[in-house]
């Protein structure tokens, strides 16, 4: 499915679960047990963030018009043309970390080495085996959902709706 | 469900047969719940998360990353040992309670105080008196059970400095214990000062946690468990070999169905006999049942197989199913693995659960609270409770599988002690010239996370081809006597050299030792073993397994184990791999401390290997064949 991954603010408890479960995800093995002995260390691509009482966990937004993939000066950086996901080809990058600048959400990471930066990839081999991403499997309030702009615009939809008739 | 996610939860037909049920019945079981867990922490699965004070709960990146201190500055080496450590006091506590519950019952026979309890076993009370410096000459047999009941209590405080039954280890462990500061104390000190040195700022240093560790895990094999065992046996009797029949088929279609689960052998030696009560059996008969059923389930089952032959109806994964057979009239729970799902379930059916322990209430069940007192009366009771509940039952929901196998249990260290003609002589001679190999005790529980039963069996059968003497307890042995491997007949799977030994001295090849404070049992044989030949346990061709475990009680019973120098093999991953340190303390460097350590390894017939190497190497180093 084409979506993005997005976040119900109140449902995230801040556990880190998809954390660790993207850092599984992106390491050799792709089970925990074996993962945490790997080196080098598998990398989380998700960051919870939290402020004010909130817990955000923030992945790349995959934009349409990404900052990071026009200011990439190797071309390692790219928006897909199918899937719409913006992909980070390692071999190519030369780690400028010119996108680190250009990343309004400060998403993009340097892998621990700093010689190449690391991103969230919606789980790509995980979508071809039509599996949700690795996040959003883990998430135990369900918190992380991955969805269409139009399934998201719906839900606003309909929250606004309710809420607007419950006011008046 | 799809055929291969359900093959791969149970390989017992009657668990996969009432598996089917539930799911045409839409009801849930652990299998279920696991599922929904799926995934699970990741940080929980490492023992990474610590909540042992208020400034947390913190947590420590598996991954290098930040954050690697909690907010007091513990790493993961002391936050995983400390998670560690308040596992095996859970465990070493339920084993002990447990414990300390029969040595009550044993002062309150002899007393008088609980009249429907006896000594049963003069014998084994005598030869206890006898390793307790407790006069027997010209005794009744209430005074000396008074004064070893005291001895016993003794244990738990320690004014003394050291438990008993450290006159049955062989010197060298007990000069390893020492020196390394092992040797336990007293079984509620222990466990006391396990949650003192994990309480925040106290003991950080995980080599020394987890030496604490294993002195209370020792406190509870060599104490608690021990003297659960020692004193059942002198109130309820000895086990002798005795045949019996397991798996959810032993329930009656045309009876009252009574399931006693739990641990303790207390109440349910009362059940067993008010069950036999003519007044209850006329009752029954008066509500068209053609009489009363009970039956046990995990080690209530065991205590209660092992010394009646009462038939078992399964392990620890199975009690859900046993209500869902429909034919239950009452579930009679005391403390220990009883899961909380069963009130619910109860309610889809006529099922009473019923819960007798003060320790332990359920919401939703009825609890009718045991008194030794007046314990036969009490018993009467319940039963009645589940006599009167048979025509409620409703024979169209009605589903027992037809599964069911025969079995011989019974095999205390006294037991194997006259099937071997009085003494170790034939067995250490086994050993010697090497038709049998070596002992493998394989214990512990079911756990969703294991293919039920699998991991059991697959490694009991790989271990006895290769001429190991297995000896089980607990969950374990359930699932060996389902599958037959509990008959002298079972001795056709075993190697030749185990084969014509088991065939001359007419015993399985698979020995049922009792329930999980029945380790003790096994750990009394490795020491009356080391001792005669003059080695320490470590030096033994011996192995222990948990192929299935899941509880608290497992993670002190593999720590005592190896703690007593015996190599442990763990078939679901102890959540300590967030500590390479720890991780290797228990896997590697233990050897060097007290000659044994544990390996993981989820695959049973690759346990089977780990074990079969191990085994041929301690023999080689002993300069056997
Ligand atoms: S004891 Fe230390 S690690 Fe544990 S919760 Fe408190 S501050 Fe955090």
């Amino acid at each position: 499915m084409k979506g993005n991954i997005v976040v119900d603010l109140e449902k995230c408890l801040g556990c880190h679960s998809c954390e660790i479960a993207c850092a599984v995800e992106h390491s050799r093995s792709k089970e925990l047990f074996q993962a945490v002995a790997e080196r080098p260390r598998p990398q989380k691509r998700v960051i919870v963030e939290g402020c004010g009482g909130s817990n955000l966990p923030l992945q790349c937004r995959h934009c349409e018009d990404a900052p990071c993939v026009r200011v990439c000066p190797t071309g390692a950086l790219v928006k897909e043309e199918i899937e719409g996901v913006v992909l980070l080809h390692d071999h190519l990058c030369i780690g400028c970390k010119w996108c680190v600048l250009a990343c309004p959400f400060g998403v993009i990471v340097a892998a621990p080495d700093d010689k190449v930066m690391i991103k969230c990839d919606l789980c790509q081999e995980r979508a071809k085996a039509g599996r949700l991403p690795a996040c959003v499997e883990s998430c135990p309030t369900g918190a992380l959902q991955l969805a269409s702009t139009a399934q998201l615009a719906g839900t606003k939809r309909r929250e606004f709706l309710v809420e607007y008739l419950q006011d008046r | 469900m799809d055929q291969e996610k359900r093959n791969q939860r149970s390989i017992d037909p009657a668990t996969l047969a009432m598996l089917d049920r539930a799911e045409a019945e839409g009801l849930e079981t652990a299998w279920d719940r696991h599922d929904r867990q799926e995934p699970q922490c990741g940080f929980g699965l490492l023992g990474l998360c610590c909540r042992n004070c208020n400034m947390g709960p913190c947590r420590i990146d598996p991954f290098g990353g930040e954050p690697q201190k909690g907010v007091c500055g513990a790493g993961a080496d002391t936050i995983v040992a400390r998670n560690l450590l308040r596992a095996i006091a859970a465990g070493a506590a339920a084993h002990s309670d447990h414990g300390r519950d029969i040595v009550e019952a044993l002062l309150h026979a002899s007393t008088g105080q609980s009249p429907d309890y006896q000594v049963k076993d003069r014998d084994k009370l005598a030869a206890l008196a006898g390793e307790l410096d407790i006069a027997v000459e010209g005794r009744s047999a209430e005074e000396i059970a008074a004064d070893v009941a005291q001895a016993a209590l003794e244990e738990f405080g320690t004014r003394k400095g050291t438990l008993a039954f450290l006159n049955r280890v062989p010197e060298k462990r007990r000069e390893t214990w020492s020196k390394f500061g092992l040797t336990p104390r007293g079984i509620d000190r222990e466990i006391v000062e396990v949650m003192h040195r994990t309480h925040i700022g106290v003991d950080n240093e995980y080599v020394n946690l987890i030496l604490h560790g294993l002195r209370t895990a020792l406190s509870d094999g060599w104490g608690g468990s021990m003297w659960a065992t020692e004193l059942s046996d002198v109130l309820f009797g000895t086990p002798e070999p005795v045949e019996g029949v397991s798996n959810l088929g032993v329930l009656q279609e045309n009876e009252v169905n009574i399931i006693v689960h739990g641990h303790e052998p207390t109440l349910s030696e009362m059940i067993v006999a008010a069950a036999r009560d003519p007044e209850l059996l006329e009752l029954a008969q008066s509500k068209g049942a053609e009489g009363i059923n009970v039956c046990g389930m995990c080690c209530t089952g065991n205590e209660l197989l092992m010394r009646h032959g009462v038939p078992v109806a399964g392990n620890f994964l199975q009690q859900e199913l046993a209500i869902i057979t429909g034919a239950v009239e009452a579930m009679v729970v005391d403390v220990q693995c009883i899961m909380p799902a069963l009130t619910s379930l109860a309610d889809c059916y006529h099922t009473e659960i019923i819960s007798t322990s003060p320790k332990a209430k359920f919401p939703g069940a009825k609890h009718v609270p045991f008194e030794e007192e007046k314990a036969l009366q009490i018993a009467g009771e319940i039963v009645k409770i589940a006599v009167e509940g048979y025509p409620k039952r409703n024979p169209e929901r009605v589903f027992i599988p037809k599964e069911k196998m025969e079995f011989v249990a019974g095999f205390s260290v006294e037991a194997i002690l006259s099937a071997l003609g009085g003494s170790l002589d034939p067995l250490l001679d086994a050993i010697k010239e090497g038709s049998i190999k070596g002992i493998a005790g394989i214990v512990g529980c079911n756990n969703p996370k294991i293919t039920h039963d699998h991991g059991h069996v697959t490694l009991t059968e790989e271990l006895i081809k290769a001429d190991i003497l297995v000896v089980e307890t607990g969950c374990t042995a359930i699932a060996s006597a389902k599958r037959g491997l509990l008959l002298p007949e079972a001795a056709q799977k075993a190697g030749p050299g185990l084969r014509a030994v088991c065939e001359a001295l007419k015993i399985p090849p698979v020995l049922h030792m009792g329930s999980c404070v029945d380790i003790s049992r096994i750990l009394v044989v490795a020491a009356a073993v080391a001792n005669a030949l003059g080695v320490d346990i470590s030096e033994l061709p011996l192995a222990g397994a948990a192929p299935e475990w899941m509880s608290e009680k497992a993670v002190s019973i593999g720590s005592y184990v190896i703690g007593s120098g015996i190599f442990t093999v763990l078939g679901t991953v102890p959540q300590v791999l967030g500590s390479e340190n720890v991780a290797a303390l228990l896997t590697e460097g233990a050897n060097d401390v007290i000659g044994a350590a544990f390996a993981v390894e989820t695959d049973p017939l690759k346990a089977a290997v780990l074990i079969v190497e191990h085994i041929s190497d301690k023999r080689s180093k002993l300069g056997l064949p």
